[in-house]
């Protein structure tokens, strides 16, 4: 379809403004700008029908089931959006006086007091705006603990092989050493792997449990108690607690600070890549080095970005945990691992399993075995699902499984979408030895063949550029 | 309120189908000891109506304030119905990140037109997809200029306190040490910056508008620093865009700043944008997510995630940052706004924005005790001296108008299109009043 430039057309415009009712003022020469920007020129008919043009061309999770591991696409309550949308929130200024944002500041005390309760932590901000933005923030909170020891030859943080790639970037930003771990053979810490690197220098732990590929470590109070005893913390990254909410509690696992994904686990949508919001948690104290707005509150705190965080994606967050409520909140977890376990099973017998045990809120398919007698890759299979209508699984991750497909259902799925999903699973794998080609060039009803990346890659075209000779 | 499908039947076929005699059995592998053995502190789950009921009394807890002449970094513009219900569709809502290019055109397109209006806006070659809000965008330049030689960070003294507060929090990260320039009449000291400006310094980074609202003599500055041989980082407010010189045009190296102006309501705070663009030469040091366009398999324009090769998920702890995709609505928002108002709305928005600003501060500073602060070129905002300061912002407060903040220097002082003159003569008469009281 054509982009907004290429609809654009001299003088058609929107009235949205009265005429200016006060004297210009004219900007001095050397401050004026020179060139007008090439913006669209469009009417609002033209806007509204690019945007719902662009709109059909997406893939939500109101359009089908979207199984994309890690990233737990459950349903987003349409409720909730008009909570943030209630001007009463979206109309408030950050820097209001206090009197006048007393809402506010109810509704980040609420869900911090519910959060700490779901994850067995004291403290608790929401400043972070996203998931990695988080993990930054509770790795700083365990540099800023060690600093204020003295305890300056704690540089390293410990982070195992099957993490997400955030955790090691996370670290590095942070001043440390990573030290990378090799998973044992069911994918949890080797913990003689672990013990062989704890010592002295030892700042941290970044682990996520269950772990990437869907199992709950069982060695989980070994792991923290090691770390402890070696001196250094333990970081809680919460990207698969959709898994364990009100059934176990990091804290009671052992660790020390916590990240959330506020548009994972309480249901607040993704956007298309954002706006998320990320909850922090401590335990006392580690309260003190929690991040703060110099403009809110003063001076004094590390502060990972302006005001309060993304304060209406909290909204949100906090209606979905008052509409779950303390038996609502398990029960989403529960079932979003009965729905990952069922569909694992009723996909066994095709495609082969990463790990045959039980599974959390997701688990991992192993294609090398089809690849090597189809040639048909996980990339083919996940392109070919995308012409059921159903958004591919999560490929090529965690890193230590080759040929990966991981599949997160969660709770908000039905058992006949699930059937529905494990068939053409086991459609496609028959489909493998019968007729690989077709499955080589998927998807073929989609809005476009497969993309060429490298083309991409190599000649970047990353605006678009008005055609020469072209003007106005 | 439960949003899990499954009839209590369905989940004791789906359970005996995976061979397990209830719930807690799938949780074999937690450690008793460690598993909740009592139900959560939390309230019982409400209905619908009952929790739309409590989250709008939080909400009546909020004061509202039809009139704000208040901004330092978040600021209420005039926001156009299809800018609100464009975002809110369902399909652009509860999308995730564009990772299979065939399912998600439609975002991998809009982020591209996106990243074209933001290079449009700042004269930049390349845009990012989007990063956290204004002060991140600030940090992660600051942490894209750095190399091997040259690691410090200059920061102007005059940027917002949040940006100040964000950039210092990086740099503890990295360990890198951050200097701040002082500020001289409310703009930069741009000797103090000459005398800086050494050889292991970085960039230098300039908010223009300054945090009180005074416009930089962003050119002049950007040439010392390329004179000392490091990069330029521009701060801008995208609004002021419409009629101010381009960073581009001021030799900004990378140019950053919040989107929020751009169609985002006040929200507390957020969410909000930071766009990011910078020059060719520095595409590949460009953090976060960036899309290209290619072509598919049957020869047709199509766009994808492009240049990963920067990224975390490749790169691991080798890469500049650990950001991934986040504010990817809130940039829709601001294409849409930018396409809605056109370039001529744009610069309309930004001429309004100033006059209605000049308008306020001469009628203000007509009453007797306020005075202009700072006195250099400004564009919506400007501090003034306020006596009785506490006094004529309550009662401002009491007639529906949110005043300017309050800081050690007096009041700073904020107006937009949004403003009509009575609203803005209705604040200052009030202001009079107190004052004569």
């Amino acid at each position: 379809m054509k982009l907004i430039f290429e609809k654009s057309v001299k003088g058609r415009h929107c009235d949205l403004l009265p005429k200016c009712d006060v004297d210009l003022v004219e900007l001095p020469e050397s401050l004026r700008r020179e060139t007008a920007p090439a913006l669209p020129e469009l009417s609002e008919v033209d806007v509204a029908r690019h945007y719902t043009e662009l709109n059909h061309r997406v893939h939500g999770v109101n359009c089908g089931f979207y199984p994309l591991g890690s990233c737990t696409m459950k349903y987003n309550p349409r409720i909730d959006e008009d909570m943030a949308s209630l001007p009463g929130f979206a109309g408030v200024h950050p820097l209001a006086p206090a009197y006048a944002v007393e809402g506010c500041r109810e509704v980040l005390d609420t869900a911090a007091r519910y959060l700490c309760e779901l994850t067995g932590m004291q403290g608790m901000t929401f400043q972070p705006a996203a998931g990695a933005h988080g993990e930054f923030t509770g790795v700083l909170l365990i540099k800023q603990y060690h600093d204020k020891r003295g305890d300056v030859k704690r540089r390293k943080i410990i982070v195992p092989d099957s993490a997400h790639g955030t955790n090691p970037a996370t670290a590095a930003m942070c001043g440390f050493e990573v030290v990378n771990i090799p998973s044992a053979p069911n994918g949890c810490v080797d913990l003689e792997a672990l013990k062989a690197v704890l010592g002295e220098d030892t700042a941290g732990l970044m682990l996520t449990n269950p772990n990437t590929v869907g199992i709950f470590d069982e060695n989980i109070l070994e792991i923290t108690r090691l770390v402890h005893e070696a001196g250094g913390l333990c970081y809680y990254d919460g990207a698969n607690l959709n898994a364990i909410m009100g059934v176990v509690r990091p804290g009671d696992m052992g660790f020390d600070c916590v990240h959330m994904n506020l548009h994972k686990t309480f249901a607040t949508p993704h956007g298309g890549g954002g706006p998320g919001a990320c909850a922090v948690g401590c335990k006392d104290f580690l309260c003190e080095f929690l991040p703060a707005s110099a403009l809110m509150e003063g001076p004094g705190h590390i502060q990972v970005r302006s005001f309060a965080g993304n304060f209406l994606v909290v909204v949100r967050a906090l209606s979905y945990l008052l509409s779950l409520g303390r038996e609502g909140i398990p029960e989403a977890a529960q079932n979003a691992v009965l729905n990952a376990n069922y569909l694992m099973r009723r996909i066994q017998g095709s495609f082969d399993l990463a790990f045959d045990r039980v599974c959390m809120h997701e688990f991992v398919l192993d294609l090398s075995r089809f690849k090597k007698e189809t040639g048909v890759s996980a990339l083919d299979v996940a392109k070919s699902l995308i012409d059921y209508g159903m958004h591919p699984p999560t490929m090529y991750f965690p890193l230590i499984v080759h040929e990966a497909l991981m599949l997160e259902p969660t709770e908000t799925e039905s058992k006949e979408t699930l059937d529905w999903a494990a068939d053409i699973f086991r459609a496609l794998y028959e489909l493998g030895y019968t007729d690989p080609e077709t499955m080589h060039e998927a998807p073929h009803h989609a809005q476009i063949g497969r993309p060429d990346e490298v083309r991409a890659a190599r000649n970047p075209i990353l605006r678009w550029q008005k055609p020469e000779g072209c003007h106005g | 309120m439960s949003y899990v499908p499954s009839t209590p039947a369905e989940r004791q076929e789906m359970l005996r189908a995976v061979g397990a005699e209830d719930f807690k059995a799938l949780y074999r592998d937690v450690p008793q000891e460690v598993l909740l053995d009592r139900p959560l502190d939390l309230p019982e789950g409400m209905s619908e109506l009952e929790m739309s009921r409590r989250m709008s009394e939080m909400a009546a807890k909020n004061r509202l304030f039809p009139t704000v002449l208040r901004g330092a970094g978040a600021y209420d513009h005039y926001i156009p119905a299809v800018v609100r219900s464009i975002p809110a569709k369902e399909e652009f809502l509860t999308a995730y990140t564009p990772y299979q290019a065939e399912m998600s055109q439609g975002v991998l397109q809009s982020i591209f037109e996106y990243q074209t209006m933001i290079c449009e806006l700042t004269g930049m070659d390349v845009s990012n997809a989007s990063v956290y809000d204004g002060a991140t965008a600030a940090a992660e330049a600051a942490a894209m200029c750095r190399d091997r030689r040259r690691r410090v960070t200059l920061i102007s003294a005059a940027a917002h306190p949040d940006t100040l507060g964000t950039v210092r929090t990086y740099c503890y990260g990295t360990g890198d040490e951050l200097r701040i320039v002082p500020m001289k009449d409310g703009k930069t000291d741009i000797e103090a910056l000459r005398a800086m400006l050494t050889p292991e310094v970085a960039s230098f980074y300039v908010q223009q508008p300054n945090f009180y609202g005074q416009l930089e003599d962003a050119e002049a500055l950007g040439a010392l620093v390329h004179e000392a041989g490091a990069l330029y980082v521009m701060g801008c407010n995208p609004i002021s865009l419409g009629i101010l010189k381009t960073p581009r045009d001021c030799g900004a190296d990378v140019a950053v700043g919040e989107g929020q102006p751009l169609g985002m309501p006040l929200g507390f705070g957020g969410p909000f944008l930071g766009f990011m663009a910078t020059t060719t030469k520095n595409m590949r040091k460009l953090p976060g997510r960036i899309v290209g366009e290619t072509v598919d398999s049957r020869g047709e324009r199509a766009y994808v995630l492009s240049l990963q090769a920067r990224e975390q998920h490749i790169r691991r702890e080798k890469a500049s940052s650990n950001i991934c995709s986040n504010e990817a609505l809130c940039a829709l928002t601001a294409a849409v706004y930018l396409a809605t108002v056109g370039p001529e709305g744009l610069a309309e928005a930004a001429r309004q924005c100033m006059a209605k600003a000049h308008y306020l501060c001469r009628k203000l500073c007509g009453i007797e005790g306020v005075e202009l602060v700072y006195t250099g070129e400004y564009f919506h905002e400007f501090v003034t001296t306020l006596p009785r300061r506490d006094e004529v912002l309550k009662a401002l407060e009491d007639a529906g108008i949110l005043g300017g903040l309050p800081m050690e220097e007096g009041v700073l002082w904020c107006a937009t299109e949004k403003q009509s003159r009575e609203e803005l003569d209705r604040a200052v008469a009030i202001v009079k009043e107190v004052l004569a009281g």
